[in-house]
């Protein structure tokens, strides 16, 4: 393989979970902190960020050991690997943004289950090699913060009136409490779901008439 | 003489969505009339923005979802007009104009339009308003002919004690715009009886076994009427738990299913933190009737109870 080819497959391999694949929008992984920690955008984006160094980490390490671990107790090495980086996770933000780390709570414990994780564990780094194992799980982590701080601004705008804790408003905008709700975390999400289906479908069908024509 | 050759229905009655939905609309008029005679001016502007923005809602979703525009069924009428009924006369208009907007858009054309909704718009519509602008929406006018802009109570609910029947039954009570006059609402179900919009089935079992499963936990007669006549439960009974497209379709499925509204509005108002859950009564059961049309064994025409005994 020419290093040019290669760097294609990698690109394509970091796209891939931003839109492609995009964990949040296409898979429908994750979806407990999706729902959970957007609250707002500071939280959805640094969960995302959690995620993503988790993610990376777990993948990297995963990808290097995928010749040693035997393939009948390979979920719970998985498991073992995630829930290291996870403890380092959680130490570093308890330590240093402690703000994020009380208001992502048991969220943040509960990356050691995230199924976006697992599922790349499972299906891509046990399978590549470690740079495109990295990338990978770069690019999926990614695609998870990008549509976690999209959905948290959303709800963050019209339930408190503010992006990133800066209100924007003014004090005569009474926001929609519903989003910041429980409830409202599933409908911003299953309408944005809808939204991103919808644009998905529209532009298969005209590459595929593009394609006919 | 030609012959049509058709596939059934062969016979069909005069029925079309658009009369029926002017059935309830003419249904609705007296507690709306009522509604502006209590309440003021102020409550036909909350009447006129609902129904004005429910109609719009839908005619420009059908236009940029490039469908037939069908709003001449009135269907988004009756939804816009509704939810202006069950909320408080002050409520600020931007307020309803989302509520209408919500109902239609994610409530009713995202599910599939007219007769796919699996809940009552209008009633969603009004438990996410109630859930983002809790205040605006339970302060509701004190007792009285156009006295607007006295001091509010909570809820009506939470300061029931101390009003006369006579006043619950009139609609000297404060409340939601089309739900404190019980004579109007009588108006509009006889009306719906008479011209057969609706069967007296979920109305009347609604309304029963509330009145029942009080008398039943509070023991006390005067108590369970005035838990007939307050709040929203009559106004729900007639006009919401009666959604052709969210009840179920036969008539054991809809006994159950109107015991069930009648329960747990008793049940959350009595044991619950809010004052009042028909809205919640009725949006449970809505989603309990698809269930109960499916496990209830249906009633086939032309067939008896009686097994036939058949001979190999």
């Amino acid at each position: 393989m020419s290093t040019a080819e290669k760097k294609q497959g990698l690109g394509k391999v970091f796209m891939n979970g931003i839109l492609d694949e995009n964990p949040t929008f296409r898979l429908v992984l994750g979806t407990c902190p999706t729902l959970a920690t957007t609250t707002s955008a500071t939280n959805g984006f640094g969960m995302g960020l959690s995620v993503t160094f988790v993610l990376l980490c777990s993948n990297i390490v995963i990808s290097l050991l995928r010749k040693f671990i035997p393939d009948k107790v390979r979920i719970p090495s998985f498991i073992v690997v995630i829930a290291a980086f996870v403890t380092i996770l959680k130490l570093l933000l308890q330590a240093y943004v402690p703000s994020l780390y009380s208001s992502l709570g048991i969220f943040l414990p509960l990356i050691v289950v995230n199924c976006i994780i697992l599922a790349r564990a499972e299906a891509f780094a046990s399978k590549h090699p470690v740079v495109e194992s990295a990338v990978d799980g770069l690019g999926m982590g990614l695609g998870f913060t990008i549509a976690l701080t999209l959905i948290g601004s959303i709800r963050e705008i019209l339930g408190s009136g503010s992006i990133f804790g800066i209100g924007i408003f003014g004090d005569s905008f009474e926001p929609m409490l519903i989003l910041v709700l429980a409830s409202g975390g599933f409908l911003s999400y299953g309408i944005l779901l809808g939204i991103i289906n919808a644009i998905t479908n529209h532009n298969r069908k005209a590459k595929l008439e593009k394609g006919e024509n | 003489m030609s012959l049509i050759l058709s596939s059934a229905p062969h016979i069909r009655t005069g029925n079309t969505t658009a009369r029926l939905m002017g059935n309830v609309l003419i249904a609705l008029a007296p507690c709306a009339a009522a509604g502006v005679y209590f309440f003021g001016l102020r409550a036909a502007i909350v009447l006129a923005v609902s129904t004005a923005s429910a109609v719009l809602a839908e005619f420009v979703w059908q236009k940029l979802a490039r469908q037939k525009v069908r709003i001449s069924d009135l269907s988004a009428a009756v939804t816009g007009l509704l939810i202006g009924l069950i909320v408080s006369p002050t409520v600020p208009w931007w307020t309803v104009m989302i509520g209408s907007f919500f109902a239609i858009i994610v409530v009713k054309q995202l599910f599939g339009g007219v007769g796919d909704n699996f809940l009552n718009p209008a009633l969603a519509a009004r438990a996410v308003l109630l859930a983002s602008w809790p205040t605006r929406l339970t302060s509701h006018p004190a007792v009285g002919f156009n006295v607007v802009d006295t001091a509010s109570s909570a809820t009506p609910l939470a300061s029931m004690k101390g009003i006369s029947l006579n006043d619950l039954l009139f609609g000297q009570v404060g409340g939601a715009i089309g739900e404190t006059c019980k004579i109007a609402i009588l108006v509009g179900l006889l009306y719906l009886l008479i011209t057969r919009t609706i069967s007296w089935r979920i109305p009347v079992i609604t309304v029963g076994s509330a009145f029942l499963f009080n008398l039943a936990v509070s023991g006390s007669l005067n108590d369970s009427i005035t838990c007939i006549l307050s709040g929203g439960l009559l106004f729900g009974a007639v006009f919401m738990a009666t959604d052709y497209a969210t009840s179920p379709m036969q008539s054991y499925a809809q006994t159950i299913y109107s015991v069930l509204i009648g329960v747990i509005t008793v049940v959350i108002r009595r044991w619950g933190v809010y004052p009042e859950g028909v809205t919640y009564a009725i949006l449970i059961a809505n989603i309990v009737a698809p269930l109960l049309d499916r496990f209830i064994p249906q009633k086939i025409y032309g067939v008896t109870g009686k097994k036939k005994e058949v001979k190999a």
